[in-house]
């Protein structure tokens, strides 16, 4: 490992050291550096490219990383990554990309990741991405995450994308059985020409499933964010969808909610709100002495938080 | 010093297009290191001239100087960096900063050790309760505005404005945050209030009547004029 390779994984993945526990380290299409332990598995698949990572019965306090470093242009990373978790079980989970592209070629990493949770388990999933490096190459991210939630099962996903990727198409698939509970918190900074669109599709299948997604995001230059949710509720359930944005010079974000209840209890909201900083905030900053861009970073640095 | 010189506020009505002064042509002295209480009805201009002050408006006409110096030129961080601190009649809510980044804000500009909890204290709050809270619409009117005077009180300045301080704050709680202003030495400190604790609490007091009909004098002057029932337009005194 190189000190890019450590840049990246510490930015990514807060991987300072070795970490604790299970963990897989994927470099330019490869597998870097791997530990399994008993109560989190990791095996390669045989069909295609990636990973199963086991998580036992009852596992309590575990975690595991699977950073993906790519450090070259010219490279279109696929991998798929399945995790089971077992019954009650509950465990950190910590994914992430960070591409560093020296070159003026693309460098594309697509990572599907399926995730299993079986009856009672918990799950807490970081995902950062970042795009960094001079070269003209674009830096592409496209993550797809599947949540298949068995009875009483929780998953609260963070998912962070804070600079540097030119491209990136973000979907998120859930459906929820009796009592399981969904909380996604969305993080995103565009700037310059950059692109990223998110899709979330929550299906609420089960009697009390709940889910409830908090994006927030600042679209600075001329880059533009595109916002897709789509929740369905079956069951007697409760979904809340909030969408902020703050728009920045010549930027354009795009917040397109559905809901479609088919339940007579179903509960489901959606709420939006895109604009520029509030004047009143940035005054508040200024009287304090801050002066406007000063005033500007503050805020934008506790919105997306 | 603080000085007002001819400095009127006019603003153009929408609908009609007509001319209208909120202050017109004013010269105050504002009394150095003492409490100066502005009071007056609603919408005589009170919360216009502390705003005129911090550089949140500008005159339309006129200079305010601090010192001497002339602040029309300088921006509202130029006059903050100068002194001049504010605790607003409506304090801004932040989805995502913590009532602990505004005082480390707040304190930082005069590179004080951020003693944050002591101002919370100062406002009747428990710091290991508000410390970490979002400035956001969870917190009640009441918990808002304590935390905008702790805000101000950790800027701080020789120009201290508050307007409407006492505002949504419990009747419990009143004596202490008039001990908050009695504290206050060695600072020019304008207040906008309706109350009578408040004003009793003032070394001066500035009389708002009408756009160019100001009275400054000591409490003991002008007090009397406000039990004047010709000055029931005033809106009387609150009792609390
Ligand atoms: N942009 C504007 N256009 C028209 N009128 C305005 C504008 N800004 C302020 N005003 C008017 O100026 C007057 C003074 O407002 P200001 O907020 O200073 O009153 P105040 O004395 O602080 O009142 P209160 O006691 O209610 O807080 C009000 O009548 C208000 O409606
Ligand atoms: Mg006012």
């Amino acid at each position: 490992m190189d000190k890019l390779d450590k840049e990246l994984l510490s930015q990514i993945a807060d991987f300072h050291t070795i970490p604790q526990g299970s963990f897989n380290i994927r470099k330019n299409g490869e597998s870097l550096d791997r530990k399994s332990t008993k109560d989190i598995e990791i095996i390669s698949k045989k069909d295609k490219s990636g990973i199963d990572i086991i998580v036992k019965e009852g596992v309590k306090n575990k975690s595991v990383h699977i950073p993906v470093i790519i450090t070259v242009g010219n490279l279109n990373d696929l991998v798929y990554n399945d995790f089971y978790i077992g019954k009650d079980a509950e465990v950190l989970i910590v994914a992430g990309c960070g591409i560093h592209n020296p070159s003026n070629q693309k460098s594309q990493h697509d990572g599907i990741h399926s995730f299993h949770l079986a009856e009672n388990s918990k799950v807490k999933y970081i995902e950062k991405h970042l795009g960094i490096g001079t070269g003209s190459g674009e830096k592409i991210l496209n993550p797809t995450t599947v949540v298949e939630m068995k009875k009483g099962s929780q998953f609260e996903m963070e998912t962070i994308q804070l600079g540097g990727v030119s491209k990136s198409n973000r979907k998120t698939d859930a459906v929820l059985e009796d009592d399981a509970k969904l909380v996604i918190k969305e993080k995103i900074l565009t700037t310059d020409k950059q692109i990223a669109k998110t899709v979330f599709n929550v299906v609420l299948k089960g009697k009390n499933s709940s889910v409830e997604v908090i994006s927030r995001s600042v679209a600075k230059g001329k880059s533009k964010q595109q916002f897709i949710s789509n929740i369905k509720g079956q069951n007697e359930c409760f979904g809340h969808v909030e969408c902020d944005g703050i728009l920045m010079d010549k930027a354009v974000i795009e917040s397109t909610p559905k809901i479609v209840a088919k339940d007579l209890n179903a509960t489901l909201v959606h709420e939006a709100a895109i604009g520029k900083i509030a004047g009143d905030q940035m005054i508040k900053l200024q009287t304090l002495g801050l002066s406007e861009e000063e005033a500007q970073n503050e805020i934008i640095k506790g919105f997306l938080r | 010093m603080l000085e007002f010189k001819n400095v009127s506020y006019k603003v153009v009505d929408e609908k009609t297009g007509k001319e209208r002064y909120i202050l017109k042509n004013l010269n105050i002295n504002f009394p150095e290191n003492k409490v100066t209480v502005i009071t007056g009805h609603n919408g005589s201009g009170k919360s216009t001239m502390i705003k005129l002050i911090m550089g949140i408006l500008l005159p339309t006409e006129g200079e305010i100087l601090l010192d001497g110096q002339a602040l029309n030129s300088l921006s509202i961080s130029e006059r903050a960096n100068l002194g001049i601190s504010i605790a607003l009649q409506q304090p801004v809510r932040f989805k995502g900063l913590t009532v602990r980044d505004l005082l480390n804000l707040a304190s930082k500009s005069h590179n004080k050790i951020p003693d944050a909890c002591e101002f919370l204290a100062k406002v009747g709050l428990c710091a290991k309760d508000y410390m970490d809270r979002e400035l956001d619409d969870s917190l009640s009117g009441g918990e808002l505005k304590r935390i905008e005077l702790a805000i101000s009180l950790a800027k701080s300045g020789k120009v201290m404005l508050f307007d409407e301080p006492e505002a949504g704050i419990d009747l419990w709680s009143f004596d202490s945050l008039v001990d908050v202003f009695d504290n206050l030495k060695n600072k020019t400190v304008v207040i906008v209030s309706h109350q009578r604790k408040v004003l009793e609490s003032a070394d001066f007091v500035l009389l708002l009547n009408g756009a160019n009909d100001v009275k400054l004098g000591k409490k003991k002057e002008i007090l009397p004029l406000l039990e004047k029932p010709s000055c029931r337009k005033l809106g009387g005194l609150v009792n609390g």
